[in-house]
C-alpha cells in the first residue's frame, strides 16, 4: 500500500507491505524490513536491524497526528493518494481566512481585539484563563478581524472558535 | 499518635499524605470537589469527603466545610499540604477552635512570618540580612518612586500575601514603575484577596537557595540542609535540588544557623522553609519563610534518610523531635522535577485533558510522587502540578544521567506536558557545572533548541510508524482487533470511559443499565 507521509514538512513515500513478522517497505525508495507489534493501543514495538524503537501516536488539540519516538516529537500526517479527501486537504489548506482556535479549555477574561482591526502575526486577540494562568490567544496572520466569536466571561473548551482573521 | 487525620488538599501532596499515613498505621479522609471525584488522592484514602463544586473557595478553600468533615469523619487533625489553606493562620485558628490540630506551625507564627512585610520587620530586630527595600506596602505610586530611587533600579515588586510569582513584577527603570505597580496589585488582589505590594532592591543573578527547619512544640529546632531552587520560569520552581553544589560546610552551618534564628523569632515549630536569595560572592540575603511542607521535600528527605511528612505528624502529635543537629548527615545528591500539565512548545499554555497514555520511569534511585493515572482527565480548576520525578544518587553527575535516563522511559500521552524541558536543561553545560541563577532558565528558553543528530537516522522509522499507525484505528477508540494482522497486546477499555466524553462508554452504558450512573 502506499502513503505519501508528511514529517515535520517534509515529503516521504512510503510504501508498506505485510510481511512475515511484520512489514517489508520502502520509504523513498530506500527498502526497510521491520519486525512490528502493537504493544498497547498507539504504542509499536518496531525493530529494524536488531535496533528497537518504541513510536508511540497522539493527536493534538489541532487534530494533528504526533508520533513520538524517543524523547523526539514529530508532527506527521499521513495520505492515502487515493483518497480524494486527503487530497483536497492538501490543496487549499493554508489559503483563507485563519481561525483563530482555543487551544485549551478555560474562561475568557479579556477581548483585546475588535471586529473590523487589521492585526499583525503575534498580536493578541483574546485573553483565555486556565489553570490560574492568563494567556494571551495571538493571531496566526496579518489581516483584518472578520468575527469574534466570544466575549468577557465565556467559557470555552479546547478547539472552539475564538475569532476569524482573514 | 492520632487514629485518623484529614488531608486538605488534593494531587500528588495529598497522595503523599496518605503514604505517610498509611506507614504509621494512621487512617487517612480525602476531600474532593466535584471534579475531583476521580482524582487519584480520593482513590488512594481510606475515608472520602465531598465538599463542593470545583471553584477553591467553595471546597478546598471552605473552612467551614473542611471542618465540617473533619467533624463528620471523626479526624483529630489536619494536614493542609501546600499552598491552598497551608498558610492560612485563619483557618490554623479555626481548627485549633474546634478542637482539631493542625498539622504545622501555630497561627501566630504563621501570622508573623505571612506577611512578608511583618517578616522583614520581626526579621530586622533578630538582626537576620535581607534585601534593602521597604518594610510596608506601598500606599502610592510616588511612594514606590522615592523607595526605588534610594535602593537603586531594577527593582522588583512583590505581593504581601505572595508565593508563586503571582503579583510580582521586576521594574528597570522609573518609566514602568506605575504600570507595574497597578498590574501587581491587581494580580495580588485576584491571587490573594490582598493587593498589597512592597518593593525590594533586585540582586542580579542570584541564586535562590533555601533552608529546609524543623521544630518542635518543646521549643527544640534544627535545620536540615539547603536546597538550590534557582531553576525557575516566571519566579515558579521547575527543579530543584539538594544540596546545593555552591554552599560549602561553612556556608551551610551559617545560613542555617541564621534560618534558627529566624524561625525562634516566630517561635516557631513543626516544618519550615527559611528562602535566601545568595549572590556571587556567597552574601546571602533573607527573602522570605514559608510556613509549611514545601512541593520541592522530597530532595531533602532523600539526602538526609529523614521522612518530613512522618516527622510532621509526630511533632503535631506533641513528640519531641528524635534528632539533633549534630546527628544529621548530608549523604549523596538528589533531584526533582516538577512536571506541569504545559506545552513548553507554545509559550507554555497550560493543558488540560485526558491522559490517554502513563508509561512511568522505575529502577535505581528513581522516586515519582504522582496525583495522576492513565486515563484521568486533568482538570482546569487546579494548579498545573501533575507529579514530581526525584532522583538519587552518590553524586550529581550520576542524578543527572539518572534523570536523563528515567525521561526516555517516562510518557505522557494525550495532554502536552514540560517533560522535554528537562531534557534540554540536563544536557546544558552551565547546568551540569551548577553554574545556575535564577535567570538560567529563561535564557536557556532563548537558545534555540539543539537538534538530535539521531534525528535524521530516524526519520524514515517514524515515516513507517506513522504509515502504520494509519491502519490502526485513531487514538481513543476501541483498541486494534487483529486488524491487518496487528494486535494489540494490552486490549482494554479504560476504565474512567467517557467522563466528558459524548458517547457513552460500555462502563457507563452499564452503570446506566444499573441504574447507578452519576
Amino acid at each position: 500500500m502506499k502513503y505519501e507521509v508528511l514529517i515535520d514538512g517534509h515529503l516521504h513515500q512510503v510504501e508498506l507491505e505485510r510481511a512475515d513478522k511484520g512489514y517489508e517497505c520502502t520509504v523513498d525508495g530506500e527498502p526497510f524490513v521491520l519486525d512490528v507489534v502493537m504493544t498497547a493501543r498507539d504504542v509499536l514495538s518496531i525493530i529494524h536491524g536488531g535496533r528497537n524503537y518504541e513510536a508511540k501516536r497522539e493527536y493534538s488539540l489541532m487534530g494533528e497526528t504526533h508520533i513520538i519516538i524517543g524523547s523526539e516529537r514529530f508532527a506527521a500526517e499521513v495520505r492515502d493518494p487515493r483518497s480524494l479527501r486527503s487530497r483536497r486537504a492538501a490543496a487549499g489548506a493554508e489559503a483563507g481566512p485563519a481561525k483563530i482556535i482555543a487551544p485549551m479549555p478555560g474562561k475568557i477574561v479579556r477581548v483585546i481585539a475588535a471586529e473590523g482591526d487589521e492585526v499583525e502575526v503575534g498580536q493578541g486577540l483574546v485573553v483565555v484563563e486556565a489553570m490560574k494562568m492568563q494567556n494571551e490567544i495571538k493571531s496566526t496572520k496579518k489581516g483584518k478581524v472578520t468575527k469574534i466569536a466570544v466575549h468577557e466571561a465565556s467559557a470555552v473548551n479546547a478547539g472552539d472558535l475564538l475569532a476569524i482573521v482573514e | 499518635m492520632f487514629k485518623r487525620i484529614l488531608i486538605a488538599n488534593r494531587g500528588e501532596i495529598a497522595v503523599r499524605i496518605i503514604r505517610a499515613c498509611r506507614e504509621m498505621g494512621i487512617e487517612s479522609v480525602a476531600v474532593y470537589s466535584d471534579v475531583d471525584r476521580r482524582a487519584l488522592h480520593v482513590r488512594k484514602a481510606d475515608f472520602c469527603e465531598h465538599l463542593g463544586p470545583a471553584p477553591a473557595s467553595e471546597s478546598y478553600l471552605n473552612i467551614p466545610k473542611i471542618l465540617d468533615a473533619a467533624r463528620r469523619t471523626g479526624a483529630e487533625a489536619i494536614h493542609p499540604g501546600y499552598g491552598f489553606l497551608s498558610e492560612s493562620a485563619k483557618f490554623a485558628r479555626a481548627c485549633r477552635d474546634a478542637g482539631i490540630v493542625f498539622i504545622g506551625p501555630s497561627p501566630e507564627s504563621m501570622e508573623s512570618m505571612g506577611s512578608k512585610i511583618k517578616a522583614r520587620q520581626n526579621m530586622k530586630r533578630a538582626n537576620v540580612p535581607f534585601v534593602p527595600g521597604t518594610e510596608t506596602g506601598l500606599k502610592s505610586v510616588a511612594e514606590a518612586l522615592a523607595v526605588a530611587e534610594s535602593t537603586g533600579y531594577p527593582v522588583m515588586l512583590k505581593a504581601s500575601a505572595g508565593g508563586g510569582g503571582k503579583g510580582m513584577r521586576m521594574v528597570a527603570d522609573a518609566k514602568a514603575l506605575a504600570g507595574a505597580l497597578e498590574s501587581a496589585q491587581s494580580e495580588a488582589q485576584r491571587a490573594f484577596g490582598d493587593s498589597e505590594v512592597y518593593i525590594e532592591k533586585l540582586i542580579e543573578n542570584p541564586r535562590h537557595v533555601e533552608m529546609q527547619i524543623f521544630g518542635d512544640a518543646q521549643g527544640n529546632i534544627i535545620y536540615l540542609a539547603e536546597r538550590e531552587c534557582s531553576v525557575q520560569r516566571r519566579h515558579q520552581k521547575v527543579l530543584e535540588e539538594a544540596p546545593c553544589s555552591f554552599v560549602d560546610p561553612e556556608m551551610r552551618r551559617r545560613m542555617g544557623e541564621v534560618a534558627i534564628k529566624v524561625a525562634k523569632a516566630a517561635n516557631y515549630y513543626n516544618a519550615g522553609t527559611v528562602e535566601f536569595l545568595v549572590d556571587a560572592d556567597k552574601n546571602f540575603y533573607f527573602l522570605e519563610m514559608n510556613t509549611r511542607l514545601q512541593v520541592e521535600h522530597p530532595v531533602t528527605e532523600m539526602v538526609t534518610g529523614i521522612d518530613l511528612v512522618q516527622l510532621q505528624l509526630r511533632v503535631a502529635a506533641g513528640e519531641p523531635l528524635p534528632i539533633r543537629q549534630e546527628e544529621i548527615i548530608l549523604r549523596g545528591h538528589a533531584m526533582e522535577l516538577r512536571i506541569y500539565a504545559e506545552d513548553p512548545d507554545n509559550n507554555f499554555f497550560p493543558s488540560p485533558g485526558r491522559i490517554t497514555r502513563l508509561i512511568s520511569p522505575s529502577g535505581p534511585g528513581i522516586r515519582r510522587d504522582s496525583g495522576m493515572y492513565e486515563g484521568w482527565v486533568v482538570p482546569l480548576d487546579y494548579d498545573p502540578l501533575l507529579a514530581k520525578l526525584i532522583a538519587y544518587g552518590e553524586d550529581r553527575p550520576q542524578v543527572i544521567n539518572r534523570l536523563r535516563r528515567a525521561l526516555v522511559e517516562y510518557f505522557i500521552g494525550g495532554i502536552k506536558t514540560n517533560l522535554s524541558l528537562f531534557r534540554r536543561i540536563l544536557l546544558h553545560p552551565d547546568f551540569q557545572a551548577g553554574r545556575v541563577d535564577t535567570g538560567f532558565l529563561d535564557r536557556l528558553l532563548q537558545e534555540p533548541p539543539v537538534g538530535d543528530a539521531r534525528t535524521a537516522r530516524r526519520t524514515p522509522i517514524v515515516a513507517l510508524a506513522a504509515a502504520i499507525f494509519a491502519q490502526q484505528p485513531p487514538p481513543g477508540s476501541q483498541p486494534a482487533r487483529n486488524q491487518d494482522g496487528l494486535h494489540a497486546a494490552a486490549q482494554r477499555t479504560p476504565a474512567t470511559a467517557s467522563n466528558g466524553d459524548t458517547k457513552p462508554g460500555g462502563w457507563k452504558a452499564a452503570a446506566r443499565t444499573e441504574g447507578v450512573g452519576r
